[in-house]
């Protein structure tokens, strides 16, 4: 018995509204960039599921790319993030606020 | 196998672009004088890729089993980022120094920054569209926090990640709604299978998120948040390049996508969205610009009020707004890139004279300087007979031509906002005496690179007709 695409769909749609939630609500740094991660693989979800639903293999390979950039972004948000906390000593978005109006 | 390498014939410029980057890579690993080996290169790359994209502007092909499109306007954005990216290498020769140490990265990372927009303009798939928003993506959040010391530079470059990785994982998720429904991710298909997809509410979710993703991108009114914070932080010339080759990568992509909505007739569907962004983005960078003492916000607000006169084209979605939008953007670049490498020139030594009053009375002590500056501005705001007037002049009638009257009016009343505070730099420099003694450095790459752009100004506002009339015929 196959689980039908909408379990997936309804997953995915949820793993996508806890990042976005995560994004807004959180105040460290590390754990935006976490809930960025969880919006990125609930959207790779989406793909395979489509992708397996459909018979079509694009979606898998869209995922492979995904991945690869998710992996790209990684390396360098974490950088900016070390290079951040070198000079300030905090990750907290709230008191990274030198540029303002 | 002929075929592939035919096919390699008509991707010259991204294939200069990406030898670039290869050598770059290659000659900062061994050389020691690599600042100069790759400033010269970099040159070299940025002008063979821009005048071969010029000269080959009429071979319109697919190439890669419908995955890429060359010649027409993809050549015509080639055309605009590469000469850019070339005038901000020109600027970036003596600033990078005055800003701070050269990092040997500086030049490799600029141009895998334009590769990435050249595939965003040339893309028929959506694969290419996120390999190539990605590919200018991460290389711009590098370019923000080049100074690694600096904490501005920092704090730039953290909200611009942040922000930039959020609105991929919109157009990511969009993308795979987009692909579940449809079930293909190539533009052309997408285009033919559109009229039975317009009542299926998964793939217009789809597509609305591809859309905000890209309004983060082209740093429009709701979504526009990080853009004074990151254009204060970054260094000026790369500032410069956010604000002109990043939004008009963006804008190329959604005209990519667009183009198969509209010709679906859904365009309507998502007019009002796009009349929300561009009404709102005019209003409010015209208006929050005039409050700003600092000159780099203050083309930041100015560059989302652009944002917004450049969305009227994508609302009014008729080829009369497309053509409207290509040329606005190349107007647009090259009169904010002259703008920027100004503000680069006058910028002192640790960020200072970046406020407004240090251009009072620049005219007493460089009337060349002021002079150029005054090109921009007017051009900014949209005073004939500068290249900004006619970009808004088309967009304006595209507007008009399909029944959005009232937004053109916006438009109008906008820009009747923006000419107080732009045109208030110039009273500053003409008409105020010297309130600082601001010296502006001495470059003789950086001037070459602000004449250059401003040449480019009075071309595009001297001969719009015949420039229109190319883009036009391409569509």
């Amino acid at each position: 018995m196959t689980i039908p695409i909408e379990y997936y769909l309804a997953l995915s749609a949820f793993m996508f509204l806890v990042g976005v939630t995560g994004v807004l609500i959180r105040r460290n740094a590390i754990v935006v960039f976490m809930s960025i991660e969880l919006m990125l693989n609930s959207a790779n979800l989406t793909l395979v599921a489509f992708s397996s639903y459909l018979g079509n293999s694009v979606g898998q390979i869209f995922v492979f790319f995904v991945m690869t950039v998710a992996a790209a972004e990684a390396a360098v948000g974490l950088a900016i993030i070390i290079a951040l906390f070198r000079n300030k000593l905090t990750l907290n978005i709230d008191e990274i606020n030198i540029l303002k109006w | 196998m002929l075929n592939s390498l035919q096919d390699l014939y008509h991707i010259i410029p991204l294939l200069i672009v990406s030898g670039g980057i290869l050598v770059s890579i290659i000659v900062e690993m061994y050389s020691k004088d690599s600042e100069k080996i790759l400033f010269a290169l970099s040159i070299l790359v940025f002008g063979a890729a821009g005048l071969f994209s010029l000269y080959s502007v009429n071979n319109v092909s697919i190439l890669f089993n419908g995955m890429l499109a060359t010649g027409g306007n993809v050549n015509v954005f080639s055309f605009i980022f590469n000469i850019g990216a070339f005038i901000v290498t020109l600027l970036s020769a003596d600033y990078i120094r005055k800003y701070g140490t050269y990092y040997g990265e500086y030049y490799i990372i600029l141009q895998s920054s334009v590769l990435g927009m050249m595939l965003m303009a040339g893309a028929k798939d959506l694969f290419i569209i996120f390999i190539g928003l990605e590919l200018m993506s991460i290389s711009f959040y590098v370019l923000a926090g080049l100074n690694r010391k600096r904490y501005n530079a920092n704090e730039a470059s953290l909200k611009y990640f942040l922000l930039g990785a959020f609105a991929t994982g919109f157009i990511v998720y969009g993308i795979g709604l987009i692909y579940g429904t449809a079930q293909t991710t190539s533009i052309d298909i997408l285009t033919v299978r559109f009229p039975q997809l317009t009542g299926n509410l998964l793939f217009l979710a789809g597509v609305l998120l591809f859309l905000v993703g890209f309004t983060f991108k082209i740093a429009a009114f709701p979504f526009h948040m990080w853009v004074p914070d990151v254009y204060q932080g970054s260094p000026t010339v790369v500032a410069g390049l956010f604000s002109t080759g990043g939004k008009a990568a963006a804008f190329s992509a959604i005209l990519v996508t667009l183009a198969a909505l509209f010709n679906g007739n859904v365009g309507s569907l998502f007019t009002p969205y796009l009349i929300f962004v561009s009404a709102l983005s005019m209003i409010y960078g015209s208006i929050v610009a005039i409050s700003q003492d600092d000159i780099k916000r203050m083309l930041a607000y100015s560059s989302i009020s652009h944002a917004g006169y450049l969305a009227i084209g994508l609302a009014a979605g008729n080829s009369e707004g497309t053509a409207g939008i290509i040329f606005y953007l190349a107007a647009y670049s090259f009169m904010n890139l002259g703008a920027f490498g100004i503000v680069a020139l006058i910028e002192g030594e640790n960020e200072t004279n970046l406020s407004i009053a240090s251009y009072a009375g620049l005219a007493k002590r460089n009337p060349a300087l002021a002079a150029l500056l005054s090109i921009f501005m007017f051009s900014l705001s949209g005073i004939p007979p500068f290249a900004g007037f006619f970009g808004k002049y088309y967009v304006f009638f595209a507007a008009i031509k399909s029944g959005l009257t009232w937004l053109a009016l916006i438009g109008i009343l906008s820009s009747v906002i923006s000419v107080y505070f732009y045109l208030r730099i110039v009273v500053l420099m003409y008409f105020k005496d010297q309130g600082e003694e601001v010296i502006p450095s001495k470059s003789a790459m950086g001037m070459v690179g602000v004449v250059l752009s401003a040449i480019l100004v009075v071309l595009l506002g001297v001969f719009p007709g015949s420039i229109i009339n190319l883009i036009s015929s391409f569509l």
